[in-house]
């Protein structure tokens, strides 16, 4: 990362993403839904909670904008919003925003090792016309430039990120979907299993690294 | 939606530079794109800021559609007296918005 992105991402007071947290701060205390409650009429705090997502809840696993819609749904009775709405990514974002400076910590246990498994099986296979895996550009080639940007480890360490080339807030998904254009091969749908379990894969390979949320990336 | 922030310091020595912070959230479309059907998407862009200390204008800026969604402008000026910095921003469409900030000046 640039030294003039890393400014832009620690800018608290006008940093890109700052709207975004405005606007999920306005939500979360909303109320809404036919049971008329806000996320803040049953939870306090969400510190460190967004270092703990995807989580293998009930035999799938779930990350944290598929949580929000759980919530939503279950508690709100409200309909859930779409993928990369604003609404979804601003709330997303005010969640995980009180997880900054926290160490990632998804544990490689019982209950989450077939979906981890599941995860490094789909980061390790080649796939798409390219006929290229994750593990061929980030971890044999991270450091070395393609098409002129740094290849980087792929630690998805501040998402939903900022992001420059899409002038707007998105998440994880939005970010391995395009990776997966870039090699030819099919997306999955938005919230369909495979993704979540790489999801939950990458954020374990980056467990203890710190959350930056909302990063700014080129 | 006319969203817009403005940080400046609070309070400034007589004679100090200040650095004036602004962000407007806008979607700054160029009016060169074109949807997936061919046709040219209008353009809609903030075109001007400026910002006047108690009544003064100190800066402007013409702004063009070459510029990124969600603009950050950063600019100084002198603290003089005590007042109020007021931002005004307008574009395409009728867009608008006013900011005013305070500053003591000790």
């Amino acid at each position: 990362m640039s030294r003039e992105t890393r400014a832009m991402q620690d800018d608290e007071a006008t940093g890109p993403a700052l709207f975004s947290l405005l606007d999920g701060e306005a939500l979360w205390s909303r109320k809404d839904g036919q049971a008329g409650v806000a996320c803040a009429s049953c939870h306090a705090s969400m510190k460190g909670v967004a270092v703990r997502y995807p989580k293998v809840e009930s035999g799938r696993a779930v990350n944290l904008e598929q949580q929000i819609n759980v919530c939503r749904t279950g508690r709100q009775k409200a309909p859930p919003w779409a993928y990369e709405s604003r609404e979804l990514l601003a709330l997303t974002a005010y969640v995980a925003r009180q997880s900054r400076g926290m160490p990632i910590a998804i544990e490689w246990n019982e209950a989450t090792a077939p979906f981890l498994e599941a995860g490094r099986a789909a980061f390790n296979r080649r796939q798409g016309q390219l006929n290229l895996s994750c593990a061929q550009c980030h971890d044999d080639n991270w450091g070395k430039r393609l098409a002129g940007s740094v290849i980087p480890q792929a630690h998805p360490t501040g998402y939903p990120i900022y992001r420059l080339e899409w002038e707007a807030v998105g998440s994880l998904e939005r970010r391995l979907r395009n990776c997966m254009v870039g090699i030819r091969a099919e997306t999955p749908a938005y919230g369909a299993p495979e993704l979540v379990e790489l999801e939950l894969f990458l954020m374990w390979r980056a467990r203890g690294m710190r959350l930056e949320t909302p990063a700014v990336r080129p | 939606m006319a969203r817009v922030v403005v940080n400046v310091p609070a309070s400034a020595k007589r004679g100090e530079v200040i650095e004036i912070r602004t962000l407007a959230g806008h979607a700054m479309e160029t009016g060169f794109r074109r949807t997936q059907t061919g046709e040219l998407i209008p353009r809609d862009i903030i075109t001007q800021l400026v910002c006047t200390y108690n009544g003064v204008e100190v800066f402007r800026a013409e702004l063009h559609p070459a510029m990124a969604a969600n603009p950050l402008l950063t600019f100084t000026t002198v603290a003089t007296e005590s007042g109020t910095l007021e931002l005004n921003w307008t574009g395409d469409n009728g867009y608008a918005a006013t900011q005013s900030a305070p500053i003591t000046v000790v």
